[in-house]
């Protein structure tokens, strides 16, 4: 069995009194698409937010490609190849798409204490950009100011934005929040095509999007881990059904 | 086609293509002629007056590096000028007075002080930043009053002007008029071009968002401060001008009225331009100039201009001009 892209190891995170990531380990293996769902308030962007070094865990150990990154700041977990997209889209309203593709690109180029050249024009950056802008679909808004893009193509452009880092684990946090009935199918087309070729963590609570998505599913109650199995079994478990499953299927 | 979409982005970049060449090319091509002009009425009297605008304009381009294009309001950078000034004020006390010295110790100067201060300074953000800007420009003007070997509260005379390399180039007026207008071209060029630059993008970036950023893999804080010393420097810069051209150093450089003056000027011109940054100084300037010759109170004139630019012309006078531009000009 080959090694798990991310483990999880007794996380904790209490904010005040309140328990919210309550001793959570979990392994996320290679290739699979890792759904973590639960009701709200139920800790699922707080653990996220920890996977992705935005806050700090209380305790507990997150391994990352069999390096223990509980300690590292979200720039240098980005440059490991853990790469998010935001439940509220987390863009740079003000530049060009190809731009905030392009700026991705660049700092896994690393070199960015250059002063001169004009960074915007430089195709060995612009072009990987765009090859991104292409996979998720937006290529022909390239040169649009990124703030005028519909909320969908938002999306897409973040998901390109976590392509061009060539990531080895992708963190999805709710992507289908806030988005039409119409480019929700559309968005699941699109991760149905990039889930084969990435490890993904998808938070979401589109239950009809998860089930067409995940390899396996968590459910997270109370920033507790209430069971982690094949989506068959967690639909079908009685005690996810009370607890969550139950007022979503209606 | 990549070449064809490339072409492109480079064009949506250049959002006021007029401006990006008119705009800069007015302002050095008139302050290259003035010399000229000034020749045939108040020569010294202009040549003085422009030189100012010009000493401060090195200063509040490098302010604008950061406000406008870090987001960081740092309420201190009369100490950057200060800092320079009294680093040619003080080698020339010592004898040495030429610029070849001079100038890069008030610039490494004004560097060293923005990277041990950047540090600190840095941690903070907001309203917290502005205050510790402020309070380490006041730290170091209250050192200038105690530095009692060079004149302590009541500043220090400088002989002459710095040599460079030994000759007294700088000594006729219209020759350092020439040198400073050099130095706020190449300030000007060298931040027009660092902006745009990968680090430069890098900056504007973390203004927009800095949680995006660190979550590319971006560290902003230490581009940040990077940009913090370039700017510290170039501050630096301005200083050595200043007190080459007035021959003089005061503590009164690095007041925190100083400092407030600097944010004015980018204000005024247009923040995030650095074109707007060398207009603004020179409105500022040149109002305080013919407004005080007229009123005596001449900020009581001054400070509602300023509201009403602040409030009705968005983007400063570099704004205003576009939206005339955009109305008359090509409606």
């Amino acid at each position: 069995m080959p090694d798990p892209v991310l483990r999880l190891q007794g996380l904790q995170k209490h904010f005040g009194s309140m328990a919210v990531t309550d001793d959570v380990t979990l392994d996320v293996m290679p290739g699979e698409t890792h759904a973590i769902i639960g009701p709200n308030g139920a800790g699922k962007t707080t653990l996220i937010n920890q996977l992705s070094g935005l806050i700090a865990p209380d305790a507990g150990r997150i391994l990352f490609d069999g390096a223990d990154i509980t300690n590292l700041p979200p720039q240098a977990r980005a440059l490991h190849g853990l790469a998010r997209s935001f439940q509220i889209t987390s863009i740079l309203p003000g530049f060009p798409v190809v731009e905030n593709v392009a700026l991705a690109v660049q700092a896994r180029a690393g070199s960015s204490l250059r002063f001169f050249g004009r960074a915007a024009d430089e195709a060995a950056l612009n072009r990987p950009a765009l090859a991104a802008l292409e996979q998720t679909g937006i290529a022909d808004r390239a040169h649009v100011r990124a703030g005028e893009l519909s909320h969908g193509e938002k999306r897409a452009l973040e998901f390109a934005i976590a392509l061009a880092m060539e990531p080895k684990l992708l963190l999805l946090d709710e992507p289908m929040a806030g988005i039409g009935r119409e480019e929700t199918e559309r968005l699941v087309e699109l991760l149905g095509r990039l889930k084969k070729r990435f490890t993904v963590i998808l938070v979401e609570h589109d239950m009809a999007a998860v089930f067409a998505l995940a390899d396996r599913i968590s459910v997270l109650i109370g920033g507790r881990i209430l069971m982690t199995g094949a989506p068959e079994a967690v639909r079908a478990d009685p005690q996810v059904i009370a607890a969550y499953l139950g007022e979503q299927v209606e | 086609m990549p070449g064809a979409t490339l072409a492109a982005t480079s064009e949506t970049r250049l959002r006021h293509p007029a401006r990006d060449l008119v705009v800069p090319g007015l302002i050095f091509a008139a302050l290259a002629l003035l010399p000229l002009a000034a020749a045939l009425s108040a020569e010294q009297y202009l040549i003085d007056l422009a030189g100012r605008v010009m000493i401060f304009a090195v200063a509040a381009v490098a302010l604008d590096l950061l406000v406008g294009y870090c987001g960081l309001i740092s309420f201190g950078h009369a100490a950057f000028i200060g800092i320079g000034a009294y680093a040619a004020g003080i080698l020339s006390a010592q004898g040495i007075g030429d610029a070849l010295v001079a100038l890069p110790a008030a610039v490494i100067a004004s560097m060293l002080f923005a990277w041990g201060t950047g540090i600190i300074c840095l941690r903070t953000r907001g309203a917290y930043f502005i205050m510790i800007t402020l309070a380490f420009g006041q730290m170091v003007y209250f050192i200038a009053t105690s530095l009692a070997l060079y004149g302590g509260d009541n500043g220090l005379t400088i002989a002459a002007r710095d040599t460079i390399a030994g000759f007294a180039l700088l000594k006729s007026d219209r020759a350092f008029y020439y040198v400073t207008l050099g130095c706020l071209l190449a300030t000007y060029l060298f931040s027009r071009a660092l902006v745009a630059s990968r680090f430069g993008r890098v900056l504007r970036g973390g203004r927009e968002n800095a949680t995006r950023m660190a979550t590319i893999g971006f560290d902003v804080q230490r581009f940040r401060l990077i940009a913090y010393v370039i700017s510290g420097g170039l501050g630096g810069l301005s200083g050595f001008l200043l007190a080459n051209s007035t021959e003089f150093v005061s503590p009164a450089y690095m007041s925190w009225q100083r400092s407030g003056e600097l944010i004015v000027m980018v204000i005024l011109g247009g923040v995030g331009t650095l074109d707007g940054a060398i207009i603004g100084s020179a409105a500022y300037l040149l109002s305080e100039e013919w407004l005080s010759g007229m009123i005596e109170n001449w900020k009581v004139v001054f400070g509602p201009l300023l509201v009403l630019v602040v409030l009705f012309a968005r983007g400063g006078l570099i704004g205003l001009s576009s939206q005339l531009w955009r109305r008359f000009g090509h409606a």
